[in-house]
């Protein structure tokens, strides 16, 4: 609040949960997003190619150690959920945790940091967590809606699946109702997916702001405890929209 | 919550990234993984076999130790029943070269005896001729009395 002295409350976060967009219409882009995503993404995932590039079979180093325990992590959870040749789900799953992991760990750096600084360099707006921005998450939950369908088309054929969505649960007396309860159940896979990451990202982000309103000698009473808890939190939405992915994949690969 | 291009924008990241992942990361780590787990398991197979082998040789070592004793023991047990049989040798020897050479000492001495004898007899003879002479000078013919005279010194 302090940097901001001169706004009220709500101008402040108002100011907050604003994008720095280009744009006009469908065709705006929210600057902040893609480009914080892309940053991080790329350096993250580079530093992990990085280090596969090095990797060895002797005796591993810290970094090596550190990125063999993440990947282990997701190949003993996909080799649990999933049934059948993995293929690409396992890398699509790393991907997933390791980049929702580190769009959520921006929550954690102080919410007025990035952007005061970007406000010195002229920057008007500018939201720093990319997973509070529900244009990520459903970008992500609609790849993998594509990715269900299309692995539901490749494991039982377009015959296959039509049969599947007319007949289950009910038999094929019941076809209408079937499909109907098919779509709901498709559809939700997607939305419940991206609304419950931006959910939890955009509440989360609130709370540092408000947290943000309060007189500076008090901002740490509530503040260091809502940032310890979101590191749970942080890292418990990486794993669930990771591990719901692999589900959603498996169901999509197996059959009724 | 507005929902604009940048999902778009979004999504082509998100599909670059998974191909980076695929591509650079996953198939490195992964193919590392395995073979340090196959190397693991081959150390840990060839400690089992050192284990088994060195048990082995232990064994062996063993037997060996116990056949060098048992010959050792029967090397000695032989060398002192040479030895007992040198001893008995060289005592028998002794006592047969002791016996001769007592024999011998025996055989010089009574030749010794009987010279000297033989000397004591003949001057004992002497003597009692002399003294018999000096007694009887004039009365006694040498030639007269010679056959009594050698008659004595047979007795002698």
């Amino acid at each position: 609040m302090s940097e901001s002295a001169g706004l009220t409350s709500s101008e402040y976060i108002h100011h907050h949960l604003t994008n720095l967009q280009v744009g006009q219409g469908f065709w705006t882009f929210n600057l902040d997003t893609l480009i914080t995503s892309a940053l991080l993404g790329f350096l993250v995932l580079g530093l992990f190619a990085l280090v596969a590039s090095k990797a060895t079979s002797g005796v591993p180093g810290k970094l090596q150690s550190i990125v063999e325990v993440i990947l282990e992590m997701v190949q003993t959870q996909v080799r649990d959920v999933f049934h059948g040749e993995p293929g690409m789900v396992a890398p699509l799953a790393l991907t997933i945790f390791v980049w929702v992991f580190i769009l959520n760990s921006v929550d954690l750096l102080p919410v007025d940091l990035i952007p005061h600084l970007l406000g010195m360099a002229g920057v008007g707006h500018w939201r720093a967590v990319p997973t509070a921005d529900p244009n990520l998450t459903f970008a992500m939950s609609l790849t993998v809606f594509v990715l269900i369908y299309a692995y539901t088309f490749k494991a039982k054929g377009v015959g296959g699946f039509l049969k599947e969505a007319l007949t289950a649960p009910f038999g094929a007396k019941m076809a209408p109702f079937n499909l109907i309860f098919r779509l709901i159940e498709d559809l939700a896979k997607p939305i419940s997916l991206a609304l419950r990451l931006f959910g939890n990202m955009y509440a989360g982000e609130m709370v540092f702001i408000l947290i943000a309103l309060l007189p500076p000698y008090l901002q740490w009473l509530l503040g260091a405890p809502w940032a310890i808890f979101h590191i749970l939190i942080i890292t418990l939405q990486a794993f669930i929209f990771m591990i719901l992915t692999i589900i959603y994949l498996s169901m999509a690969n197996e059959s009724h | 919550m507005n929902i604009n291009a940048t999902l778009l924008g979004q999504a082509i990241t998100f599909a670059i990234l998974i191909w980076v992942t695929m591509k650079f990361i996953w198939p490195p780590i992964t193919a590392a993984l395995e073979e340090r787990a196959k190397k693991i398991a081959d150390g840990l197979a060839a400690a089992e076999r050192a284990k088994s082998d060195l048990a082995n040789a232990e064994v062996k070592s063993q037997e060996a130790l116990k056949e060098a004793k048992s010959k050792a023991a029967e090397i000695i047990s032989l060398s002192e029943k040479r030895r007992n049989e040198i001893i008995e040798e060289a005592k028998n020897e002794a006592r047969t070269e002791a016996e001769r050479v007592l024999a011998q000492a025996k055989a010089e001495v009574d030749q010794e005896i009987n010279k000297a004898k033989e000397a004591l007899r003949s001057q004992v003879a002497d003597l009692a001729m002399a003294g018999a002479e000096k007694i009887l000078r004039r009365e006694i013919n040498p030639a007269a009395h010679a056959e009594l005279l050698s008659s004595i010194r047979a007795e002698l």
